[in-house]
C-alpha cells in the first residue's frame, strides 16, 4: 500500500492539468468539484498510507520510492522520489484534509466569481506543490516544491488582480519570500559542498565530518529561508498584506498549510539544529519575538482577517519556538492544532465577510451570533481553542511548547506565557466585536423609519456613527438591544442597508463544522499525562526521537504548568469580554504603534524600500545618463572632434601631399643610414 | 673605358632631386607631370647602373616594368590633367583643392 504514495501529490496535479485548459469549458461548479474530489481522493490514498506505514514496526517507518533520477550530473545526483515517514505523513494527511476541506468551502464561496474555474486550478496546483515539498526525499525536489507553493501563493493572493492592493500585495509576497529563498538556495550549496548529497537520509547520515560551523551556517540559511515562507522577524509584512485574497486562500495557504513549511523544514533537518545548538537559540529567540510582536499587532487591527494574520504570524512564532527548543513534537502538534483552528477561523470570517457584503472592518460589525448560528459557534469553539482555555486543542499543543521553551530557559516561557494570554485577548475582542455587542452594521436611523429606508444612505450614516464616536454609538446599541427579542422589528432595520447576514450554504458550514470538531478534539494525539497517551511523539519517535529534547517534569510541575496556561487563557478572555462586549472603540487600546505592527512594515519601507528607490533614481539619472550614456556620447564625441582636427591635414593641394611623401621619405632614408651606420 | 659607376648614380641623383624639387616647387600641373617622369627615369637610371656594376639582368627586366607603369601612369595622368582644364582656365595645382577636408 505505501507503493501508491506516488497518487498523494499526482491526484491534485492531475487535477491542475484538466482544469489547467479546460476548466473554463468545464465551468461552475463541475470545475469546483472535479477539484475537491481529487484532493479528497488524495486525502484517502494518504490516509491509506498512513495506516500501512503504522502497520510496520516503528524503526522501518522510513521508506523511500525512489522514481527516477531528475538531475545527474557527475557527483550531483538528485532523484526525485518520496520519503514516506511519520513526519511526512503527518504534514501529508492535514495537508490534504484541510485542502479537501477547503476546496468545498471554496464550490460556496467563489461560486460567483468569473474566475471560479482558475481559482480551482490554482488551488490544485498548490496542493501538489504543498504534497511535493512534504512528501520529497531530498532537498531539492521539497525546494521544488517550496517555489511552486510560493508561486501558488503568488497568483491567489494577486487572484482578483484588478485590484490595486491585491495586485501589489502578491508581488510583495513573493518578493519578501525571494529574500528567505536566496537563504534556501545558499544553504542547500553548502548543503552539498559539504556531504556531497542532498538527500535527506544521506545527508544526515554523514552530518558527523561537517564541522560545527558549517553546520550552524547550514541551520541559519536554511532558516533564512523559513523566515521568508513562515513570516517571521523581519520578513512578516507580507503575511498581513496577503490578506487581499480570496479568504479560502488566506485559509489554506497563508494559515493552514504553506506557512506551516517553514517549521517543517526545521522538524525536518532537526538532526543539523541538534548538532548546530547556538542556531537552534537564535531560532528560538526569533519565534518567540515574532509570537509577541505578532499577537501585540493582532491587538489594535479592525480588519477581521488581518487579526487573524498577525494572529497566524504570532502561532508560527510559537512554531518556531518549539522548534528552536528541540521541541519538534510539539511544533509538530501545535501546527496540525493550529491547521484545524486557524483555518476554522478564517473561514468563519470568509462568512462573515459575505455576510456583510465584503465589508471586512470589525467595528462595522457586531451582533451576528444570533443570525449566523453555525458560523456563530464554530468560530467561538475555533477561538476558544486558539485561546488555550482547556479542554480545546490549542490549550494542549501551546502548553506543550511553552513546557518545552521552560526547559531550555525561563525567559522564552515567560515571553511567550505572555503571548499566549494576548492570544486569549485579541481573538476575544474579534469574537466580541463581530459577533456579540450591538448590530452596527445596521443604519443609524429609527427602527420604525428604516424599513422604507434605501440603501444609498448606508454608507454615510455607517460614517456618521464611528464620527460620533461612543455617544451614539452606545444609543443606537441600546435602541438596537431592544429591539434583539421581536424579530419583525430587526428584520425592517436591517434591511434598510440591504443586508441579510445569515449562515452560508451546506458547502460553506460543513467544513466548518468538520474543523471545528478537529478543533475541539484535536488535543487527543498528543495528551500529557500519561506516556501511554503521547501518541504523536511515540509516532513521531523514528524522526525525531534521537535528537528531542528529553526534559522531566514532575507531574506537580506538569499540573503547574497546566494552571497557569488555563489561568492565562481564561484571564485573556475575561479581559477581552470586559473591555469589549459593549464597546467597539478603545482608541487607548489601539495604538498607531500597534496597528501599524509595531512599525516594522513602515521602516522596512522607510529602510529598504525608499533606499532601492533613491538608488534606482540615482542610477537613473547619473549612472545611466552620465556613465552609460556618457561612454556612448563620449566615443561619437571623440571621433568627431579628432575627425575634426585631423581634416586639417586633408588640404587639397597636392604640393603639400608631395612635400609628405618627400619628408616620409627622407626620414625612411635616414633612418636606415643611422640603422646601418650603427 | 668604362665610366665608373658612381657617376652614373651620381647623375641619378642629380636628376631625382630637380624632379623632387620641381614636382615641389612648381604650380604648373604639366611641369609637376614631368618631374615625375624625371624622377622616374632617375630611378631606372640606376637601376640600370646597379644591372651592369653587379651583372645581373634583374635590374634591366626591372626598368621595363618602371616603363609601363610610367605609361599607363602618364595615360591617366594626362586624362585627368585634361578634365580639369576643361572645367578651369589655369593650370595651377592648387585650383583643384576640391578634397580638401
Amino acid at each position: 500500500m505505501i507503493h501508491a504514495a506516488f497518487l498523494i501529490p499526482l491526484l491534485p496535479l492531475a487535477g491542475f492539468a484538466v482544469l489547467a485548459p479546460f476548466g473554463r469549458k468545464i465551468g461552475n461548479p463541475i470545475a469546483g468539484w472535479i477539484a475537491t474530489l481529487l484532493v479528497a481522493g488524495s486525502f484517502v490514498v494518504t490516509i491509506l498510507v498512513f495506516v500501512a506505514l503504522f502497520r510496520l514496526p516503528p524503526d522501518q517507518r522510513s521508506v523511500t520510492e525512489h522514481w527516477f533520477t531528475w538531475i545527474g550530473v557527475d557527483r550531483l545526483q538528485v532523484g526525485a522520489g518520496l520519503l514516506v515517514d511519520p513526519l511526512s505523513m503527518t504534514m501529508a494527511s492535514f495537508v490534504t484534509g484541510v485542502s479537501a476541506l477547503i476546496h468545498l468551502y471554496s464550490i460556496g464561496y467563489m461560486r460567483h466569481d468569473e474566475q471560479y474555474a482558475k481559482f480551482f486550478t490554482y488551488l490544485n496546483l498548490f496542493v501538489f506543490s504543498m504534497l511535493m515539498l512534504v512528501l520529497a526525499d531530498n532537498f531539492v525536489l521539497s525546494f521544488f516544491g517550496w517555489e511552486g507553493v510560493g508561486v501558488c501563493s503568488y497568483f491567489l493572493i494577486a487572484f482578483w488582480f484588478d485590484r490595486a492592493d491585491a495586485a501589489s500585495a502578491g508581488k510583495k509576497a513573493m518578493i519578501f519570500n525571494r529574500i528567505g529563498d536566496a537563504g534556501f538556495l545558499l544553504g542547500l550549496f553548502l548543503i552539498f559542498e559539504r556531504t556531497g548529497s542532498f538527500t535527506y537520509t544521506t545527508v544526515f547520515a554523514r552530518l558527523g565530518s561537517v564541522g560545527t560551523p558549517s553546520l550552524v551556517a547550514i541551520a541559519l540559511l536554511l532558516f533564512l529561508g523559513a523566515v521568508g515562507k513562515s513570516a517571521q522577524i523581519p520578513l512578516f509584512p507580507w503575511l498581513a498584506d496577503a490578506m487581499a485574497g480570496p479568504t479560502p486562500v488566506s485559509a489554506l495557504i497563508h494559515a493552514a498549510t504553506m506557512v506551516t513549511a517553514g517549521v517543517y523544514l526545521m522538524c525536518r533537518i532537526n538532526p543539523i539544529l541538534h548538532l548546530a545548538p547556538d542556531a537552534a537559540h537564535v531560532i528560538a529567540w526569533i519565534g518567540v519575538a515574532t509570537a509577541f510582536v505578532g499577537a501585540t499587532s493582532a491587538c489594535a487591527q479592525s480588519d477581521i482577517k488581518k487579526v487573524l494574520a498577525y494572529s497566524t504570524v504570532s502561532q508560527l512564532g510559537y512554531m518556531f519556538l518549539a522548534a528552536g527548543s528541540g521541541a519538534y513534537v510539539a511544533a509538530i502538534f501545535l501546527m496540525l492544532t493550529h491547521a484545524f483552528y486557524k483555518a476554522l477561523l478564517f473561514l468563519g470570517a470568509g462568512s462573515v465577510i459575505h455576510a456583510m457584503d465584503e465589508d471586512q472592518d470589525i467595528k462595522n460589525m457586531g451582533g451576528l451570533a444570533r443570525l449566523m448560528p453555525v458560523t456563530g459557534i464554530t468560530f467561538l469553539l475555533g477561538w476558544l481553542s486558539i485561546a488555550g482555555v482547556p479542554p480545546f486543542s490549542g490549550f494542549w499543543s501551546k502548553g506543550d511548547v511553552l513546557e518545552n521553551a521552560w526547559a531550555v530557559t525561563p525567559a522564552l516561557w515567560a515571553v511567550g506565557a505572555l503571548t499566549a494570554a494576548l492570544t486569549a485577548y485579541y481573538m476575544g475582542r474579534e469574537y466580541f466585536l463581530v459577533f456579540r455587542g450591538e448590530r452596527r452594521w445596521v443604519e443609524a436611523r429609527p427602527a420604525a423609519a428604516g424599513g422604507h429606508g434605501v440603501s444609498d444612505h448606508g454608507a454615510a450614516t455607517r460614517a456618521d456613527l464611528q464620527g460620533a464616536g461612543m455617544q451614539g454609538a452606545g444609543m443606537q446599541g441600546a435602541g438596537m438591544q431592544g429591539a434583539d427579542g421581536p424579530g419583525e422589528d430587526v428584520h425592517a432595520s436591517y434591511t434598510a442597508r440591504g443586508l441579510h447576514p445569515h449562515d452560508p450554504t451546506w458547502h460553506m458550514s460543513a467544513p466548518l463544522v468538520v474543523l471545528a470538531a478537529l478543533a475541539v478534539l484535536g488535543g487527543l494525539v498528543n495528551l500529557p499525562f500519561h506516556p501511554s497517551l503521547d501518541f504523536l511523539e511515540r509516532w513521531l519517535d523514528p524522526v525525531v526521537g534521537a535528537t528531542l529534547l528529553h526534559h522531566h517534569f514532575s507531574t506537580g510541575a506538569l499540573w503547574l504548568f497546566s494552571i497557569v496556561d488555563a489561568a492565562l487563557a481564561l484571564g485573556g478572555v475575561a479581559v477581552a469580554a470586559a473591555l469589549w462586549r459593549r464597546r467597539s472603540d478603545r482608541p487607548a487600546l489601539e495604538p498607531r504603534f500597534l496597528f501599524m505592527a509595531w512599525f516594522v512594515d513602515a521602516a522596512e519601507d522607510r529602510v529598504v524600500a525608499r533606499t532601492g528607490s533613491v538608488l534606482a533614481s540615482l542610477t537613473a539619472s547619473v549612472v545611466e545618463s552620465r556613465i552609460v550614456d556618457g561612454a556612448v556620447n563620449g566615443v561619437a564625441s571623440l571621433v568627431r572632434i579628432s575627425g575634426q582636427r585631423l581634416r586639417r591635414l586633408q588640404t587639397g593641394y597636392v604640393r603639400t601631399y608631395a612635400l609628405g611623401l618627400t619628408a616620409g621619405v627622407v626620414i625612411l632614408i635616414a633612418y636606415l643610414l643611422v640603422r646601418v651606420g650603427s | 673605358m668604362s665610366v665608373h659607376a658612381s657617376w652614373y648614380l651620381t647623375l641619378a641623383a642629380l636628376l631625382f632631386t630637380i624632379g623632387a624639387v620641381g614636382l615641389l616647387v612648381r604650380r604648373n600641373v604639366l611641369v609637376m607631370f614631368m618631374c615625375i617622369e624625371l624622377m622616374l627615369n632617375a630611378a631606372n637610371l640606376t637601376f640600370v647602373t646597379f644591372a651592369r656594376a653587379l651583372n645581373d639582368i634583374g635590374g634591366q627586366v626591372a626598368v621595363f616594368f618602371v616603363l609601363v607603369v610610367a605609361a599607363a601612369e602618364v595615360v591617366v595622368g594626362l586624362g585627368i590633367i585634361v578634365a580639369i582644364f576643361r572645367r578651369k582656365v589655369g593650370t595651377t595645382a592648387d585650383d583643384a583643392h576640391l578634397l580638401k577636408g
